[in-house]
């Protein structure tokens, strides 16, 4: 026994890696509610609007974390699920006449069921191939919603214009921050439940499949289903984003939906910290408002500037927000033992 | 010597009958037949290329044999896909270490116990009472078998950063999280030192006794094999060469042949 012992504390005098942490603590996440719950009553009506966008991209981010950080299957077409979403709210709100709240779920339950199919097929390919695979799915999406068949119900490429909504019960809100509120009890709940998503056995089987396929079959992963179940998931939540990004915009159209949203959630997921789920917000951020400080520091050049910001942000953080945040926890912890 | 067995009345926990694995025009098995009794560990020995990790791999449904049959408790599992033996009480290890490198110990070894629980993607998301539940116990299990394993200090590090011993304690771990009839270990002894073997000899001989396992042990060292195994098959080309207790496999003049070399050899 004692061989065995000495085989065991010799091993353990090797530093091996500190567990990281997928969310933020809850002081930290007591503080960051806080500043989204009292940051609207300070600013203009425009302000508030960019503030909802960003929690709806940053909802949009997630959900590609959850696919790709959580079971690592990657996503250039998730601007398809996005439109989905947008077009089934816009569609039933003003064909319809559906109240927009209600049009939030039935566009995460008719993505979920698009993710869930399109999984099957990807299920075949991986990494670059089923990135690429993707990128076909988002190219053939603003396409796909000119047609002219759908025209009646989507209004190919006019669009179509959706009613922003009033305030509930007479609430002395304006619509922008009404609409504001409403996005962030939707993705605070929907941040909640990915949480516990991934770290539930489901999750859990995500992540082993991500790490090693045929070690989790073996113990019993259902790796196709799990797979497809990730994407389903995903969709879903993208296209609960598409369709608060539908109300908040007032209007869907086939050309807001192009690769290049696509390519941008997939740029906010890496500036964010693939699999590090409060990175999304921060990811969000960098896609929003970081080509517009490129557009403010040259207007002729502002996509050279945007990539040279990008290139310095993988640079010296490859890790993205994650690693700022593990960095700055570190700087806290040596400061308070001084 | 089946024979025998079946005359004393107690039915194999796992019967492999005459199976053949053809890769392309390689006969990779040829018609190996064994029995496994409830508590015994099983050394499967063979030079390499013998043939150990294909019938492994047949047992564990990563490959279909091109005949013959595998019996578990009487019930051929050759129907199944991969993800479903665990559930029928086979459990196993890998050779190199197939662990889960990004998640905690303790996160691999409830990944381990998957195929025990179940749950759905909403209940989950929702952490119904029945889920919380399932997950305490779960936890229960997995800080078990932590403790009986000695990874206790290590439950909350990430796996890929630990030395390789403790990798393969991890693995362990991970498989009897899942209370298998049957542990299949593919080389244990694999990468590690003498005294590390010597170890592990001891550990899978306590499995088996304090947790009532029956053990399939493929395995290149000799000497682990030798001392712990209750009962030996042999293999070379494909084919079964010679089985029966270690004293009996190793007087075996084939298997010494096998082993040391003729002069084509």
């Amino acid at each position: 026994m004692s061989a065995a012992e000495e085989v065991v504390e010799g091993h353990q005098a090797v530093e091996a890696v500190p567990k990281r942490a997928m969310t933020l603590g809850t002081g930290t996440s007591l503080v960051v509610l806080a500043a989204l719950l009292i940051a609207p009553v300070f600013v203009k009506n425009f302000i508030i609007f960019q503030m909802t966008m960003l929690l709806i991209y940053g909802l949009a981010v997630l959900a590609l974390n959850i696919l790709t950080g959580g079971s690592g299957q990657f996503s250039l077409g998730q601007s398809a699920f996005y439109a989905v979403g947008a077009y089934t709210t816009a569609v039933l709100m003003e064909h319809f006449n559906v109240n927009y709240a209600l049009t939030l779920p039935i566009a995460g339950i008719v993505c979920f069921g698009f993710g869930f199919l399109f999984g099957q097929p990807a299920l075949r390919l991986s990494g670059v191939y089923l990135a690429l695979a993707t990128f076909a799915l988002a190219t053939a999406m603003p396409q796909l919603l000119k047609l002219n068949f759908l025209e009646h119900w989507t209004g190919g490429v006019q669009g179509l214009v959706v009613t922003k909504p009033d305030a509930p019960f007479g609430l002395p809100m304006s619509q922008d921050m009404w609409l504001y509120y409403f996005t962030l009890v939707v993705v605070i709940a929907i941040y909640i439940f990915s949480v516990n998503l991934l770290r539930s056995r489901s999750g859990r089987a995500f992540m082993a499949i991500r790490d090693n396929e045929i070690a989790a079959s073996a113990m019993g992963v259902d790796v196709a289903l799990y797979k497809t179940l990730a994407f389903g998931v995903s969709a879903a939540i993208t296209g609960i984003a598409g369709s608060l990004g539908a109300i908040a915009v007032q209007f869907v159209a086939p050309d807001s939906y192009t690769i290049t949203l696509a390519i941008s959630l997939f740029l906010g997921m890496v500036v964010g910290g693939v699999g590090w789920l409060p990175g999304s917000i921060v990811g969000a951020a960098f896609i929003i408002f970081v080509p517009n400080i490129a557009e403010g520091i040259s207007k002729g050049l502002s996509g050279a500037v945007f990539g040279v910001l990008l290139f310095l942000v993988i640079y010296l953080v490859p890790h993205g927000a994650r690693q700022v945040a593990i960095l700055g926890q570190q700087l806290a912890g040596k400061l308070r033992k001084n | 010597m089946t024979q025998a067995q079946l005359a004393q009345g107690t039915s194999p926990l796992l019967a492999v009958r005459d199976v053949s694995v053809v890769f392309g025009g390689i006969i990779a098995l040829n018609g190996v037949s064994f029995d496994m009794r409830k508590g015994q560990i099983l050394g499967l020995i063979g030079p390499n290329g013998a043939g150990k990790t294909t019938l492994f791999n047949c047992l564990s449904r990563l490959y279909q044999p091109s005949s013959g049959d595998i019996l578990m408790e009487g019930v051929s599992i050759l129907s199944r896909p991969p993800h479903r033996i665990a559930e029928i009480g086979i459990g196993r290890t890998f050779q190199n270490v197939a662990l889960f490198p990004n998640l905690t110990v303790m996160d691999n070894v409830r990944v381990g116990a998957h195929s025990k629980t179940s749950s759905d993607i909403i209940s989950d998301s929702l952490r119904l009472a029945w889920v919380r539940r399932s997950e305490t116990e779960v936890n229960k299990k997995v800080q078990e078998i932590l403790a009986y394993l000695k990874l206790e200090d290590v439950a909350h590090t990430v796996v890929s950063g630990l030395p390789f011993g403790t990798q393969k304690r991890v693995e362990l771990a991970r498989a009897l999280a899942a209370d298998p009839k049957i542990l299949l270990l593919d080389e244990p002894a694999g990468g590690l030192n003498h005294e590390e073997v010597y170890v592990l000899g001891d550990l899978i001989r306590r499995i088996r006794d304090d947790r009532h396992m029956t053990v399939l042990l493929v395995e290149h060292h000799m000497g682990l094999v030798m001392s712990i195994a209750d009962h030996v098959v042999a293999l070379n080309f494909g084919k079964k060469l010679a089985e029966g207790t270690p004293a009996q496999v190793q007087a075996d003049p084939d298997v010494i042949k096998a082993y040391l070399g003729s002069k084509d050899q």
